[in-house]
């Protein structure tokens, strides 16, 4: 039973990664994450959101009616994003101004009305908020890695501390939104192969024999 | 006059909506494999966009601000979204089958596609009035379909066979969204628009 827990709490995290596996929730990963710390307070709104509305909606699943279970869902999931924003503006409100229209979009984020329909609305509460903790988990880590990833090639600083003259050769295309697709693209990419290889299925690259060997190492 | 014609070629062009402000990035992503289907999915959000925008202005002017509950924005809107684009799919189905025949199909994915929500937002976060929400509407809505169709239109071209394993699906694809992406900006300046 224990394992069977902490296998909901890391799927999140690894096999169903929401931003590399299940591509879920793409319109904030690419828009706020041109700076590491921007993605991190992203991913811990999110988070919150999506462990408040797992436990709320598994909490109703038997009283929400099958036919409007939708609306119900997003009315749920709505009022916890008026929570956070409230939140955020009130202690936070650099963040709040950074994070602009994405804070209230967290509403239409896929991933929430995902999880609520496909595992909180069939699944026990404790399940379910660990579920919740799982996925958010994942999508702040790789909302994270992909800002700091930005943050280092586009203005070359660290959660916002220059590192050297890094700065001085910074490519300003990563932080503009073509880089956002650029970075994303690539680092999916990257979480493919080493998918496949962690998979030990044989990785033969189409065009050139020369990664047959890399894929062998 | 001048402010209708930066919101026009601002929203299609300079500040497009997917490929400079990210928003609606799942269906760009998502319905883009088919010039066909993407046209379809492009139609369906200005229509519901055009729409929504007009009922958000006068649900936000009339009712939120009037009793002071500008907090439930979020709640509201995304209620008025849905409610719209249900209504819009029945009144479409009985009225025009044709035309449900085409949309139908995509009109219950436009609920959570944020372009619909962000525009409703960003309208009254620009203090639009309403003659500008609804041309904001409508031009965000054709430089959705103007980004969508050009990237159904590359991944068509994009053979397969020929892109290395892991960067078949979607990372070749957000690569060329990359690409479409750059060449957007360099709209960016475009009669002074920023």
């Amino acid at each position: 039973m224990n394992n069977k827990r902490l296998n909901i709490l890391t799927n999140g995290v690894v096999k169903s990664n929401p931003t590399f596996r299940l591509v879920l929730g793409t319109c904030p990963t690419l828009a706020v994450t041109t700076q590491a710390i921007n993605g991190l307070a992203m991913g811990a709104a999110v988070t919150f959101v999506l462990l408040c509305s797992n436990v709320m909606i598994s909490l109703l699943k038997r009283v929400i009616p099958d036919r409007v279970r939708i609306p119900a869902f997003v009315v749920i999931i709505a009022t916890f994003v008026t929570v956070v924003q409230m939140i955020m503006r009130r202690y936070m409100s650099s963040l709040y101004d950074a994070l602009g229209v994405f804070l209230p979009l967290i509403v239409v984020n896929c991933i929430i009305l995902a999880r609520a329909e496909a595992f909180a609305s069939c699944n026990p509460v404790l399940d379910s908020a660990l579920d919740g903790i799982g996925m958010g988990f994942g999508f702040t880590l790789s909302l994270t890695f992909i800002g700091i990833v930005r943050e280092l090639l586009g203005a070359g600083s660290f959660f916002g501390l220059p590192i050297g003259s890094l700065g001085n050769i910074s490519m300003t295309v990563f932080i503009l939104p073509a880089g956002g697709f650029l970075v994303y693209g690539t680092l999916m990419a990257l979480v493919n192969y080493l998918t496949a290889l962690a998979d030990n299925r044989k990785y033969v690259h189409p065009t050139h024999k020369a990664s047959e060997k890399e894929a062998k190492v | 006059m001048n402010l209708y014609f930066v919101i026009i070629i601002g929203s299609v062009f300079v500040n497009n909506f997917v490929l400079s402000q990210f928003l609606g990035i799942c269906p760009f992503l998502g319905v883009s494999k088919k010039t066909n289907t993407a046209l379809g999915m492009g139609f369906a959000v200005i229509f519901v966009m055009s729409i929504a925008s007009i009922f958000t202005y006068l649900v936000n002017e009339f009712v939120l601000v009037k009793l002071g509950l500008e907090y439930m924005q979020t709640i509201a809107f995304i209620l008025i979204i849905a409610a719209l684009v249900q209504s819009v799919e029945i009144v479409i189905k009985k009225f025009s089958p044709s035309l449900y025949s085409a949309l139908g199909v995509y009109l219950p994915l436009i609920t959570t596609n944020c372009a619909v929500l962000g525009v409703a937002l960003l309208n009254i976060e620009k203090a639009y009035n309403l003659l500008q929400s609804f041309l904001n509407g409508v031009f965000a809505g054709v430089g959705f379909t103007l980004a969508i169709v050009l990237l159904a239109g590359v991944r068509e071209r994009i053979v397969p066979k020929n892109v290395p394993e892991s960067f078949r699906g979607f990372p070749i694809t957000l690569i060329a969204a990359a690409i479409l992406s750059m060449a957007f900006s360099a709209f960016s300046g475009m009669f002074g628009i920023v």
